[in-house]
C-alpha cells in the first residue's frame, strides 16, 4: 500500500464528508444571514445572535437543559461507575450475565419506549412531571453508557495494582479513591462527557418526562420549528455545533499530545538499560 | 561484626531442634473449584531466611505465596508467622509485603509516591515518610529518579522501585513472586546477587517464587521443590542437586542420567544394581533398598568421564558406547554417547587445558566410567 490517494480514494472521501457535514454547513451559514427567510441568502450579519440573547424563552431552555445535563450526567457516571465495577470484579455473584444483560439493554432499547415507560412510573408514583423527572430519566437511560465505557477500561485493569495497594496497608475502598479511579479517571471523564452530550441533545425521552417550566433547549427548538425554521434557530445550533466540536477537538489534542510525550518517555527509559 | 559470609556460612536452623519456624503451612490445602492448587502442603520457614518455591508452573507456587500475602485463604489448614494464625487477616493488616511479578507500581505516582504509599497508609508523620523514602532510593540507588513516574524508568529501575516500595515497611517478610523474570538475562545474574546482599544486611526472611532453578540456586538458603502442589523436597541448593530424594527432583534440577534397574545385591561393600542387557551398576550402599526392588540410578553428566580407552580403575563402573552428539560449550564440552538403543548417556567434560592430544569425535568407540559414589540410588 503506498501513501498517495487515488482518483477513487479522493472522491469517496469528498462525498463521504459532503454527506456527513454539508447540511450542518448550511445551517452554520444561513445562521450569519441577514434575511428572515431561511433559504434565501441576502447577505451577512450577526443581528440572530443579537437576537437570541434577547429571546428570554430561548435563553431559560438553554439554561434548564444545560443544568439537567450536568446534574444527570454527574450522577449517571458515580452509579455506571459502580455498575461497571461490581460487574467486571464480582465475576461470582448470582445472576451476573442477567444482571450485565440489563444493564446494557437500554443501549439499544428504543428511546420511545424508554421515555414512555418511565412517564408512566412518574405518573404512577404520582411525581409531579418537571426538572426532576427529567433529570432521573437522563440519569437512567445515560447510566449504560457511562458503564459500558467504564468497564471495557475495567477489563485491560492490572488487578495487582489494588492487590499492591492493599498489601501495603491500603483498605478496600482506600484502595479504590487512591489507586483504581485515578487509574480509570480518562474513561470515567469520557463517561461523564458523554452522558453529559447524550443529556444535551436528548428530545424523546425529554418531551415524555418533562412537564411545565422544564422545556429542555432540544424541546423548544423542535416547538419552534414547527412554527417554521428562523435564522434564530440557527444561531442556537451554530453555538451547539461550536461547543461541542471545541470540546472534542481539545479533548483530542491532549490526549494526542500526552501520548506523544509519554512514547517519547518510554523510549528514553528504555536506553537506560545498558 | 561478623562478616556476612561467616554469617551464611553458619546460617542453618533448619538442623537446630530447638529453633522455632518462623512461617509454618500446616496441612495447607488451596482448591479453585474442582482444581486443586495446592494439596495438604506442610512447610516451615525459618527467620532469616532465604527461602524459594520452585516449580513449573500451575504448581502452586504462586498460590502458596498468594495465601501467605492474604489475597487466597486456605480452603483447609492454617498459616502461622511468628506463632500468629493468619486465617481471616485480611492483606492490608499482615506484617508481609509482596513485590509483584508485573511490579504493580502505580502509574499514575511518582516513583517517591510509589514508594512512600504504604507509610502514607500507616499514617506515619510526612518528614518521616521523606526521609524514608530517600533511604530506600538510596538503597536501591535511584536518589536522581525520585520525581520521574512509572513509564519513565527503564525495566531494570522499574524493577528496583518495586523492591524499594515493598521494603519501605520494614515488613517482617518479604515476598517476592518472579521477581526477575522481566529482566534480561545479563541485569538477572547481576541483581541475583544484590538481592541476596540486600537480604542478609537487612536481615530479613525473604520468598521467592521462580521456575528458574538457577536463580532459586544462587540465592536461596533453601529450596522447596513443588509439584501438583505438593512438596516434593525441602532442603539446600547443594542437597537438592546431589542427593535428590526422588526422580522428579532429580530431573527437574539440572541435567541428569537415570538407569533403571533391580537390585541384585546390598551390603557392606556397596549396592550392584542390575539395568539388564548384561550392565551391572556398582553403586553405594542404601539403606532402603531391599534386594529384588526396582530402582533408579541417577547420575549427574559431569560426573561422568569420557575415554577412548577402558579406565584401568576396577572399582568404577565402565560403559562402552559410541560418540553420538558433541556440544562444545567452551568452558565444558557435552558429549552424548550412545551405548545401545534407548540408553544415550550425557556427560559433561571440563575443558581445563586448551588442548587435548587426542580429542574424541563422532562415532568414535568410547568408555563412560563413573565411580560408584557419583550417583544416588532413588528409589522413588
Amino acid at each position: 500500500m503506498n501513501g498517495s490517494l487515488s482518483r477513487f480514494n479522493i472522491v469517496s472521501l469528498v462525498l463521504g464528508f459532503a454527506f456527513l457535514y454539508l447540511p450542518i454547513l448550511l445551517l452554520v451559514i444561513y445562521s450569519f444571514n441577514e434575511s428572515q427567510l431561511v433559504t434565501v441568502w441576502s447577505g451577512f450579519s450577526t443581528k440572530w445572535y443579537s437576537e437570541l440573547f434577547s429571546n428570554q424563552g430561548l435563553l431559560d431552555a438553554a439554561w434548564v437543559t444545560f443544568r439537567v445535563a450536568l446534574i444527570s450526567a454527574t450522577f449517571a457516571t458515580v452509579l455506571g461507575t459502580l455498575a461497571a465495577i461490581t460487574l467486571t470484579r464480582h465475576l461470582r455473584f448470582r445472576g451476573r450475565v442477567l444482571f450485565t444483560g440489563m444493564v446494557f439493554a437500554p443501549l439499544v432499547m428504543p428511546e420511545v419506549i424508554t421515555g414512555l415507560s418511565l412517564l408512566l412510573l412518574f405518573v404512577a408514583v404520582g411525581l409531579d412531571r418537571g426538572f426532576l423527572t427529567v433529570t432521573l430519566a437522563h440519569i437512567t437511560f445515560s447510566m449504560c453508557f457511562v458503564a459500558v465505557v467504564v468497564q471495557s477500561r475495567l477489563l485491560t485493569f492490572d488487578r495487582s495494582l489494588e492487590e499492591a495497594a492493599m498489601d501495603l496497608g491500603a483498605t478496600p475502598v482506600s484502595t479504590f479513591f487512591q489507586v483504581t479511579l485515578p487509574v480509570i479517571l480518562p474513561a470515567v471523564i469520557s463517561g461523564w462527557m458523554l452522558a453529559f452530550t447524550l443529556s444535551l441533545d436528548d428530545l424523546v425521552i425529554a418531551s415524555f418526562t418533562s412537564g411545565p417550566g422544564a422545556t429542555t433547549l432540544p424541546m423548544k427548538i423542535y416547538s419552534q420549528v414547527r412554527l417554521g425554521v428562523t435564522p434564530e434557530i440557527n444561531a442556537v445550533c451554530t453555538i451547539l455545533i461550536a461547543f461541542v466540536t471545541t470540546g472534542v477537538i481539545a479533548a483530542s489534542l491532549l490526549n494526542k499530545q500526552r501520548e506523544v510525550q509519554r512514547a517519547r518517555d518510554e523510549q528514553a527509559a528504555r536506553r537506560d538499560d545498558v | 561484626m561478623k562478616s556476612l559470609g561467616s554469617i551464611r556460612r553458619s546460617f542453618a536452623p533448619w538442623d537446630d531442634p530447638a529453633a522455632t519456624p518462623y512461617i509454618r503451612f500446616e496441612n495447607v490445602t488451596k482448591r479453585f473449584g474442582d482444581f486443586v492448587a495446592v494439596n495438604d502442603l506442610s512447610l516451615d520457614i525459618y527467620e532469616r531466611e532465604f527461602f524459594a518455591l520452585l516449580g513449573a508452573s500451575g504448581c502452586g507456587k504462586t498460590t502458596l505465596l498468594r495465601m501467605l500475602a492474604g489475597f487466597e485463604e486456605p480452603s483447609a489448614g492454617r498459616i502461622l508467622l511468628d506463632g500468629q494464625d493468619l486465617s481471616g487477616i485480611p492483606p492490608y493488616r499482615r506484617p508481609v509485603n509482596m513485590m509483584f511479578q508485573s511490579y504493580a507500581l502505580f502509574p499514575h505516582m511518582s516513583v517517591e509516591a510509589n514508594i512512600g504509599f504504604g507509610l502514607k497508609q500507616d499514617g506515619m508523620p510526612r518528614a518521616e515518610i521523606a526521609a524514608r523514602v530517600a533511604e530506600m532510593l538510596k538503597l536501591v540507588k535511584l536518589e536522581q529518579f525520585a520525581k520521574r513516574k512509572p513509564h519513565q524508568l527503564s525495566g531494570g529501575q522499574r524493577q528496583r522501585v518495586a523492591l524499594a516500595r515493598s521494603l519501605a515497611k520494614r515488613p517482617k517478610v518479604l515476598l517476592l513472586d518472579e521477581p526477575l523474570g522481566a529482566l534480561d538475562k545479563k541485569l538477572r545474574e547481576e541483581t541475583q546477587f544484590e538481592l541476596v546482599d540486600l537480604q542478609q544486611e537487612l536481615g530479613l526472611t525473604f520468598i521467592v517464587v521462580t521456575h528458574d532453578q538457577e536463580e532459586a540456586m544462587t540465592m536461596a538458603d533453601r529450596i522447596a521443590i513443588l509439584d501438583k502442589g505438593e512438596v516434593m523436597q525441602v532442603a539446600t541448593p547443594a542437597e537438592v542437586y546431589e542427593a535428590p530424594a526422588s526422580r522428579f527432583v532429580a530431573e527437574f534440577v539440572g541435567s541428569v542420567n537415570i538407569f533403571d534397574g533391580t537390585v541384585r545385591e546390598n551390603g557392606a561393600e556397596g549396592m550392584r544394581i542390575d539395568c539388564g542387557e548384561g550392565r551391572v551398576i556398582e553403586a553405594e550402599n542404601s539403606g532402603s533398598a531391599d534386594i529384588g526392588d526396582q530402582v533408579a540410578f541417577a547420575i549427574r553428566p559431569e560426573k561422568l568421564q569420557v575415554s577412548s580407552q577402558k579406565p584401568d580403575n576396577a572399582r568404577a563402573n565402565a560403559l562402552e558406547g559410541e560418540i553420538y552428539d558433541i556440544a562444545y560449550l567452551g568452558d565444558m564440552t557435552i558429549y552424548h554417547v550412545k551405548i545401545s538403543d534407548g540408553l544415550v548417556i550425557k556427560s559433561a567434560m571440563l575443558n581445563s587445558s586448551r588442548l587435548v592430544d587426542d580429542p574424541l569425535t563422532w562415532e568414535d568407540r568410547a568408555w563412560v566410567s563413573f565411580a560408584p559414589d557419583a550417583g544416588v540410588v532413588l528409589t522413588g
